[in-house]
């Protein structure tokens, strides 16, 4: 706290009002030779964040083998229920992923996918992940149910390297209450 | 020149090649102006602007342009419908209208005009007048209270400051002695050393900033444009109107923009006569400015309030505009005796 006391406003006067004026168009024509800012979008890119949430992808295992078991965690975690999975059981003729049941569908509703990434914590065998894409937009509404066959394109390689990497994912829940819940 | 304008036939050929290559030049010139406003602007804002279509953007306008014109042409129900369709007719008329006694110096001796009329001033204010009308009656016949609020509000600002508008110019006729466009920008002076024609800011600086504030008020921009303002109307007269109806209003604005710009340039900073510089280039570069300086405005200032324009409009640019009048004319009287 000071002692100073606050300075009276000014008495407006046209000499004061004018030079205000002059001011701002000073300091927009100096602007004006400024570099824009602006980010030359289709052609650059803003960086995104390493943990970037987009596009949905499963993953496989080394050998070939899916990780996602079917268990349908993710759609039950999903807040607005755009992912459908429909499990089967692996035989050893058709072994699809090493636990006992695969999933025979696996869709997600990319119009109402909300990109909260709540199916990626669920998921017990970090089978599915969010990937860095966000130029989503296309051309009908069915091309947005994301197929199995689709969601199990191989990752963009700097995704693979942050599951792998040295930044691993922090745990949502602390380790108690994930054995609760 | 003179004769073929003396021979009936002969001056009407030259009227109607004039008006068709106005039509077509001013035309361009609008479109290319609303290009150059639009890549100012974001360069005051620090954005790069138009710049996808066609070189440095220029093929914007063109892509604007389709984009307008196939458009629907939608008419809300319970519309004045006839109001309706001829208030944008109005406005792109007058704004043309207003070209017709404009004249541009082309080259050194050889000047363009399509009227040399001898009160040119007076019809160029007359036609402008008219403005008032295409968004008074757009307003009310959109049958929308936004539309209507712009609309009077436009009213009440058109006629307030068409009055300074009017006194600002007054010092310039005295001095000149004329009201013929070319009259003014050829009025000569022989001081000392020096003899030929000079801009008449020189001799009422105080005429044009009135002119410069009162003309920005008259064509409704930035700062002045309260009859638009988007944030509080929508988009006042604007509102209902769309295809190419929405271009007529958008292409008067700016017509009238290169209206007063040029008008600027011939009142005041001497037309088509600038030191060595061909007349046609030397106009332009003036008008360029001209717009230029109305773009910097526009990018500048915010909207005034409404009381507050009221207030500059008569109580400060009107008396100061009346006492401009009258104490160039004492001196005027004093010099000339």
């Amino acid at each position: 706290m000071s002692d100073e006391k606050p300075k009276p406003p000014k008495q407006p006067s046209v000499a004061g009002d004018v030079g205000a004026l002059l001011t701002g168009l000073k300091t927009t024509l100096s602007e004006a030779f400024r570099p824009p800012v602006t980010t030359m979008y289709p052609e650059d890119k803003t960086p995104r964040s390493e943990r970037y949430r987009g596009r949905h992808y499963l993953r496989r295992y080394d050998n070939g083998l899916e990780r996602c078991i079917g268990c349908e965690l993710c759609a039950a975690a999903c807040p607005v229920g755009c992912i459908l999975v429909i499990a089967a059981e692996n035989t050893d003729e058709n072994r699809v992923s090493p636990g006992e049941r695969y999933a025979k569908t696996y869709e997600i509703n990319m119009l109402r996918c909300i990109f909260c990434g709540y199916c990626e914590d669920a998921c017990p065998v970090q089978a599915i992940v969010l990937g860095p894409e966000y130029e989503l937009s296309d051309t009908s509404r069915e091309k947005f149910i994301y197929t199995k066959e689709k969601l199990l394109e191989p990752l963009p390689p700097d995704v693979e390297a942050r599951l792998h990497g040295h930044a691993p994912l922090p745990d949502p829940l602390p380790g108690g209450e994930r054995e609760k819940a | 020149m003179s004769q073929i304008y003396n021979d009936p036939i002969g001056h009407w050929v030259v009227v109607v090649v004039a008006m068709t290559l106005l039509l077509f030049v001013v035309l361009t010139a609008t479109a290319y102006t609303v290009w150059f406003e639009r890549v100012a602007l974001g360069r005051i804002q620090r954005r790069p602007g138009p710049n996808r279509v066609g070189p440095f953007g220029l093929m914007q306008l063109a892509a604007d342009g389709i984009k307008l014109a196939f458009k629907e042409s939608f008419v809300p129900a319970k519309t004045d419908k006839i109001i309706y369709v001829l208030a944008p007719t109005i406005g792109v008329a007058a704004a043309f209208l207003a070209w017709s006694v404009i004249p541009i110096g082309l080259w050194y001796n050889v000047q363009y005009w399509i009227a040399d009329v001898n009160v040119g001033i007076l019809v160029i204010f007359a036609v402008s007048s008219l403005n008032v009308y295409a968004i008074v009656l757009g307003g009310y016949a959109s049958n929308n209270k936004y539309s209507l609020l712009g609309g009077l509000r436009s009213a009440a600002q058109l006629v307030s400051y068409e009055m300074a508008l009017g006194l600002s110019l007054v010092p310039t006729f005295m001095i000149a002695g004329s009201l013929r466009l070319r009259d003014i920008v050829e009025y000569t002076v022989s001081w000392g050393p020096y003899h030929g024609p000079i801009p008449l800011i020189l001799l009422t600086p105080i005429g044009f900033v009135i002119y410069l504030i009162s003309a920005t008020a008259e064509t409704n921009r930035t700062p002045f444009d309260l009859p638009e303002a988007e944030q509080e109307l929508i988009g006042g007269f604007l509102t209902e109107y769309s295809g190419l109806k929405f271009t007529m209003y958008y292409l008067a604005e700016y017509l009238n923009v290169i209206t007063v710009s040029a008008l600027a340039t011939l009142l005041f900073f001497g037309g088509w006569y600038l030191w060595i510089i061909p007349p046609i280039f030397a106009f332009l570069i003036k008008v360029i400015l001209f717009l230029f300086l109305y773009i910097w405005l526009r990018g500048t200032f915010p909207r005034l309030r409404y009381d507050m324009l009221m207030r500059l409009g008569w109580k400060v640019l009107l008396p100061l505009a009346m006492a401009n009048v009258i104490v160039t004319a004492t001196i005027l009287v004093a010099v000339q005796g």
